[in-house]
């Protein structure tokens, strides 16, 4: 079971707390991870990434375990820590406007 | 009895507004969306109680949202129309749309480069929408104005959305420039006599109007001068705040244009403009708008080009029963002092009632509603973030 946690705005429209838990199937990944919040909650489909591209929106970052996941490969594997569920996925926004 | 629903969107979400047709005493709805930009909403005229809204965000993008009942409740469209907006989980269904420049070979054009404001040129990148325009038949259709400067139509309620492409192919794109908030195209005119005929507004491109339904557009901007470029009259590349028209009289238009070109307004559906300041306090402003039953009834709120806020700290809403170049400030029940507020593009409305009702917002948060053309304003709310759009529905 994976843990990912939301930021307020997209919580509202998902109408969810503020962490879901997900099933991902084979590697966890920042990807997989998108891949199956996306298909849970479709509502979020072009919040997180571009609808096309499917890059991160600029003003949004991954952190895990502490570290900031924004710039690395969205294929690379997680730790084992949020592949288990101990730790969460966050999915944050920028700290900006007003 | 007569009603009217003020639709409001703010910098943090949106509002609706309702009062009987004497429009004295208001209700004022909990925050819609809340923390959320609502850029506009606007009501269906072939079904009232259907009504679109954007909801947009730096961080988060898009989604547009629905109502079908007038306002009470909301989806995501993608969730039929009548039937639950929850999964057997709990879940909202509708997913935020997809608003995806066309660029296929069938129906699409390539994307091309627009100038950027240090004069390099930058690719076209979706940012939000600014504007709907729902059909004036059919519920199910509605047209989407977005930055970068593109037009897009859905058919079935918003679920999905198709870009007019040709427009944004017209093969100026690369003239086309932001304004100072972005390069969007704003407003959009649909013509009730015919229904092929549209007209655009794109900050700073022009207007454009269409006369096969968008399969072909034309720029329409003779007349219009930007003196502070080094060509004062190109073919695009003119910063175009708003237009309106009165249904009656459909190849006039008004425009209200960036500063050097003020209030200008056209008898032959754009082919040529002329100004019609006369003596309005400036040549800037943002709204314009058409009196409901006097063709020849137009308002007008300028504001300091520089500052963008009312000349002298006093809020004066300008009227002309001449459609131009004669008009009288209307101050009755505005403030005439230490008022800096600004009142953008969308912020206007006009409802159809027989005493004809005028509404605008402000950057401050207020809604002001002047229940008798123009000559005695209140203000219906005073403290909401700030406005962003204003529509009004006239209900029987």
């Amino acid at each position: 079971m994976i843990r990912v946690v939301l930021p307020y705005h997209l919580r509202t429209l998902a109408n969810v707390g503020a962490e879901v838990t997900l099933d991902v199937e084979g590697p966890v990944s920042p990807r997989s991870i998108l891949d199956a919040l996306e298909a849970r909650y479709p509502m979020l489909r072009g919040t997180i990434r571009d609808h096309v591209t499917q890059k991160r929106r600029p003003m949004l970052r991954f952190f895990a375990c502490g570290e900031d996941w924004s710039l690395e490969s969205p294929d690379a594997p997680l730790p084992d820590a949020v592949a288990s569920g101990a730790e969460a996925f966050w999915v944050i926004g920028a700290i900006a406007g007003g | 009895m007569s009603s009217v629903r003020v639709l409001v969107g703010t910098r943090k979400g949106a509002f609706i507004l309702t009062s009987d047709g004497k429009r004295q005493k208001w209700s004022v709805s909990e925050p819609l969306f809340a923390g959320w930009e609502i850029y506009h909403m606007k009501g269906s005229p072939a079904d009232p109680n259907r009504i679109y809204a954007s909801q947009t965000s730096s961080w988060f993008g898009q989604v547009i949202q629905r109502s079908d009942d007038g306002g009470k409740k909301w989806f995501l469209p993608g969730t039929p129309g009548g039937e639950q907006p929850k999964s057997p989980e709990g879940f909202p269904m509708g997913e935020s749309n997809k608003f995806v420049y066309d660029e296929s070979p069938e129906t699409g054009k390539p994307l091309t480069t627009h100038q950027f404001y240090d004069g390099t040129q930058k690719p076209w990148v979706f940012k939000r929408v600014w504007h709907l325009e729902p059909s004036l038949t059919e519920r199910d259709i509605v047209f989407a104005g977005v930055e970068d400067a593109a037009l897009f139509r859905s058919t079935d309620g918003g679920t999905t959305w198709k870009e007019l492409a040709a427009l944004r192919g017209h093969g100026t794109g690369p003239k086309w420039a932001p304004g100072a908030g972005g390069m969007c195209l704003h407003t959009i005119v649909l013509d009730r006599s015919n229904p092929k005929r549209m007209y655009v507004g794109i900050s700073a491109a022009g207007a454009f109007r269409t006369d096969d339904g968008g399969t072909t557009w034309k720029p329409i901007n003779r007349g219009l001068k930007s003196p502070y470029t080094p060509d004062p009259t190109p073919e695009v590349g003119f910063c175009v705040h708003r237009m309106a028209m009165h249904p009656s009289r459909p190849n006039v238009l008004f425009m209200q244009l960036h500063q050097g070109g003020g209030i200008l307004r056209t008898e032959n559906a754009g082919e040529e403009w002329r100004e019609v300041n006369g003596n309005l306090p400036t040549d800037f402003g943002f709204p314009i708008e058409v009196h409901a039953h006097e063709p020849e009834t137009i308002y007008a709120i300028p504001t300091d080009p520089w500052t963008r806020m009312p000349p002298e700290g006093k809020l004066r809403v300008w009227r002309s029963r001449t459609g131009g170049n004669t008009w009288e400030p209307l101050t009755r029940g505005l403030p005439q002092q230490n008022c800096y507020i600004n009142i953008l593009r969308e912020a206007t409305a006009i409802d159809t009632l027989d005493q004809c009702g005028i509404y605008f917002g402000t950057t401050g948060g207020q809604v002001y509603c002047s229940p008798d053309g123009g000559d005695n304003w209140l203000a219906i709310v005073e403290h909401l973030p700030a406005v962003l759009s204003v529509e009004v529905q006239t209900l029987n």
